[in-house]
């Protein structure tokens, strides 16, 4: 068994940073400590702490201090938006109704679905075969009206880019409040609200060298959204409850840290990208991109392998010491291909046979090497095993 | 030698797995996910399933790796469409029997097989010694009843951890190890099968007008027409519950003829018999001839009683029981023994 581990999950989580876990420290200690809404000294330690992550994490995506509201990570800041807007849509006596695309993070999907529970209506957007939202649809959507249309900035699992700005653009004229959920975005693209119609964005953590358990929505207009979870005023009363100081501190940091070398990164991981990708194919001739068709991320890369099962492969993967996924990580366990393949289009077969390699800062030319070496064993034995189980 | 454990997040897997690890063996343990768990809360995914939470956690406690093998479309349709067919056609299905069969020692050796494990193990109790297959140490947990449907084939390469322990001690090593599984309760119910109530899934897979759930006569061993049941796979035979009572002797069900809905009962002396016939048969020796003596075990926790081959051919064998047998009941198993707790074989009572 390989002894060297290859980490190729960085969509899923990434380790902290040590320049991140360095800035938390005092705030988890005796130094800064306090309750941020302490009007002492070791409050106002807390509360500058927050203040200039605040402007970190503005800085980073082009947005206001103030509009920057954590949260305990990507999932609540899509709940937060997608819930929050459709409640506050109502009370004004807007529409109770929200459009997500068919391709969203299961937070996105299941807030609006929470929305119908609590007697509000749910639009799903299908996507073409590149993961693009369908114009026609939004246009649809558009015309009856939405207290909020949400559409993620990069998939999470194949990596596909929206036309963000153009989709914000055409809400915006049509009155609409617009979010993006951009953890998978954020540090690996360009991520700028800067002439972006955008009303919400949310920002997760632990994607960029944060810990888990924060993350942000970026509010630019307050009476967009209503609290969903209710306590003191903390936050404008939108996101309420004591601040996770050191977690936002991080997250502060990292935000600084994924601006200032997402272009670099960004280059240096689409060559690892396209060079797996090239290997792979040149292993499995018969293999599929999914999502090739458009403009992806340069760290995703999510590829069919017919003939065998994503479980099977990722427990061989595993045991030769290779770490990825097979999509979101909710979906494993169950058989069936994960709803944004579906959702593009892809058959069956290709979809419960898909593999998400994501790189991160630490990824390297070894990993790639690390995958090429094992994979054409593997692909061999669970092919055979496939065959036999699926017979 | 690779061994692959499965780990059902019980007590017994546990501690088969940790004693592998002890023996020096490189270990891969996994689940098999058989079933959806059917979670009340809609949208709810299973895969936070407690059990394989539990056998994850021992995993990692053990330092060995552990997976979840997805087997749910071949125990489908393997044991739970068996299950159901069985109690379609008036008989009582043992699933576990079908299960290990098909699912634990085929479709698990299949995985085994791909990640070029020499052996596979579980937490039965019962022992395999080479080649061989015998019941376990404990008499109150001997789990051999349900293994003779297995390939022969596969025994060479089956590892029974436990098989030499009593449950006791099986506990006690586990509270010694500290696996966090040591005092789980024991689970007697069939696994699929919701607070015991198999009749609920018999309703789910099986039409509402289907014969088995409608209802039917209810006829004595001498033709009498007494009263109407509710559907013949309420019942099986010995069963005394659910019949009505003021005669002279307690009812029992001694037949069930699903071609007429009839259930048969009688009294409980009728229940008794000499002869049973078996279909399906495998077996994990060499395959007896007729006049040879053997053991037979016609029920789970039932004592084994002496008989001899009377006939056999076509994966069917007529066995002649020495003393009587109560309640022999289609579809349960006929397991054969030799004196020395050897399990020879056996079959689906026919």
């Amino acid at each position: 068994m390989t002894k060297r581990l290859t980490y190729l999950d960085n969509a899923a989580t990434t380790p902290v940073r040590p320049e991140v876990l360095e800035a938390m420290l005092p705030y988890l200690g005796k130094e800064a400590f306090g309750n941020p809404s302490s009007s002492h000294r070791f409050g106002r330690a807390a509360r500058a702490g927050i203040e200039e992550a605040k402007r970190a994490v503005a800085a980073a995506v082009g947005a206001e201090p103030n509009q920057v509201i954590f949260t305990s990570g990507g999932t609540e800041a899509d709940n937060l938006a997608i819930i929050g807007a459709a409640l506050a849509s109502r009370d004004r006596g807007g529409p109770f109704r929200v459009a997500v695309s068919a391709t969203e993070h299961k937070a996105t999907l299941a807030a609006a679905h929470a929305v119908k529970h609590l007697g509000g209506e749910e639009i799903i957007l299908p996507v073409t075969a590149s993961g693009r939202v369908e114009d026609s649809a939004l246009d649809a959507a558009l015309a009856r009206g939405m207290a909020i249309v949400s559409v993620m900035w990069v998939n999470n699992e194949v990596g596909t880019v929206q036309p963000v700005a153009e989709i914000a653009g055409r809400c915006c004229d049509a009155g609409v409040s617009f979010h993006s959920d951009a953890v998978q975005a954020f540090g690996k693209i360009p991520v700028s609200l800067r002439g972006v119609n955008c009303t919400l964005l949310t920002i997760s953590g632990h994607k960029i060298g944060a810990p888990k358990g924060i993350g942000a929505l970026i509010v630019r207009d307050r009476k967009a959204v209503e609290a969903i979870i209710h306590g003191g005023g903390q936050q404008f009363g939108i996101r309420p409850g004591t601040e996770n100081v050191p977690g936002i501190v991080g997250l502060g940091t990292a935000a600084r840290l994924a601006v200032e070398e997402q272009q670099a990164l960004a280059t240096r991981l689409g060559e690892l990208r396209d060079d797996l990708e090239r290997r792979l194919l040149a292993i499995v001739p018969d293999a599929v991109i999914n999502g090739w068709q458009g403009e992806r991320a340069p760290h995703i890369s999510n590829a069919s392998i017919p003939g065998t099962d994503s479980e099977a492969l990722l427990m061989h993967l595993d045991l030769a010491g290779i770490a990825c996924s097979s999509g979101s990580a909710c979906s494993t366990g169950a058989v069936e291909p994960s709803h944004v393949l579906t959702a593009m289009g892809v058959p069956r077969e290709l979809g419960v046979s898909a593999l998400r390699f994501s790189f991160g800062k630490d990824s390297s030319a070894e990993d790639v090497e690390a995958m090429a070496q094992v994979l054409p064993k593997i692909v061999e034995k669970v092919r055979s095993l496939s065959a036999v189980l699926h017979r | 030698m690779r061994v692959l454990v499965a780990m059902s997040g019980g007590v017994d897997s546990s501690v088969a797995a940790a004693r592998l690890v002890e023996q020096g063996h490189e270990v891969i343990g996994a689940t098999m996910k058989l079933f959806c768990y059917g979670d009340s809360v809609p949208d709810r995914p299973c895969c936070s399933l407690d059990s394989i939470t539990d056998a994850k956690l021992v995993a990692h406690k053990l330092g060995i790796p552990h997976y979840v093998l997805n087997l749910e479309d071949r125990f489908g349709h393997d044991v739970i469409g068996n299950f159901v067919a069985e109690y379609a056609r008036g008989r009582t299905p043992i699933p576990c029997v079908r299960c290990n069969s098909f699912t634990k020692f085929r479709d698990f050796l299949y995985h085994a097989d791909a990640l070029e494990c020499d052996a596979i193990a579980t937490g039965h109790y019962a022992i395999a010694r080479d080649g061989a297959l015998y019941r376990g140490r404990d008499p109150q947990k001997d789990q051999s009843y349900f293994l003779w449907g297995i390939d022969r084939a596969v025994v060479r390469r089956m590892l029974t951890p436990v098989g030499e322990l009593t449950k006791a001690e099986t506990r006690k090593l586990a509270r010694t190890l500290g696996l966090l599984t040591a005092d789980k309760p024991e689970s007697v119910e069939i696994c699929f099968v919701p607070d015991d109530d198999y009749v609920a899934v018999l309703e789910q897979h099986l039409p509402a007008d289907a014969p088995a759930l409608t209802p039917g006569p209810l006829v004595t061993t001498s033709g009498d027409v007494i009263g109407e049941h509710a559907g013949f796979a309420r019942y099986t035979v010995g069963q005394r519950k659910g019949l009505p009572g003021g005669f002279a002797e307690p009812l029992y069900v001694v037949a069930i003829r699903p071609e007429t809905r009839e259930v048969v009962v009688g009294r409980g002396t009728e229940l008794f018999g000499h002869a049973v016939s078996l279909e399906e048969v495998n077996w994990l020796a060499e395959p007896l001839a007729p006049g040879d003596a053997v053991w037979v075990q016609c029920r789970y926790r039932a004592r084994a009683v002496p008989g001899t081959i009377a006939a056999n051919g076509d994966g069917r064998i007529a066995l002649r029981l020495a003393e009587p047998v109560r309640a022999i009941a289609p579809g349960q198993s006929g397991v054969l023994y030799d004196a020395d707790d050897r399990l020879l074989g056996g079959g689906v009572i026919a």
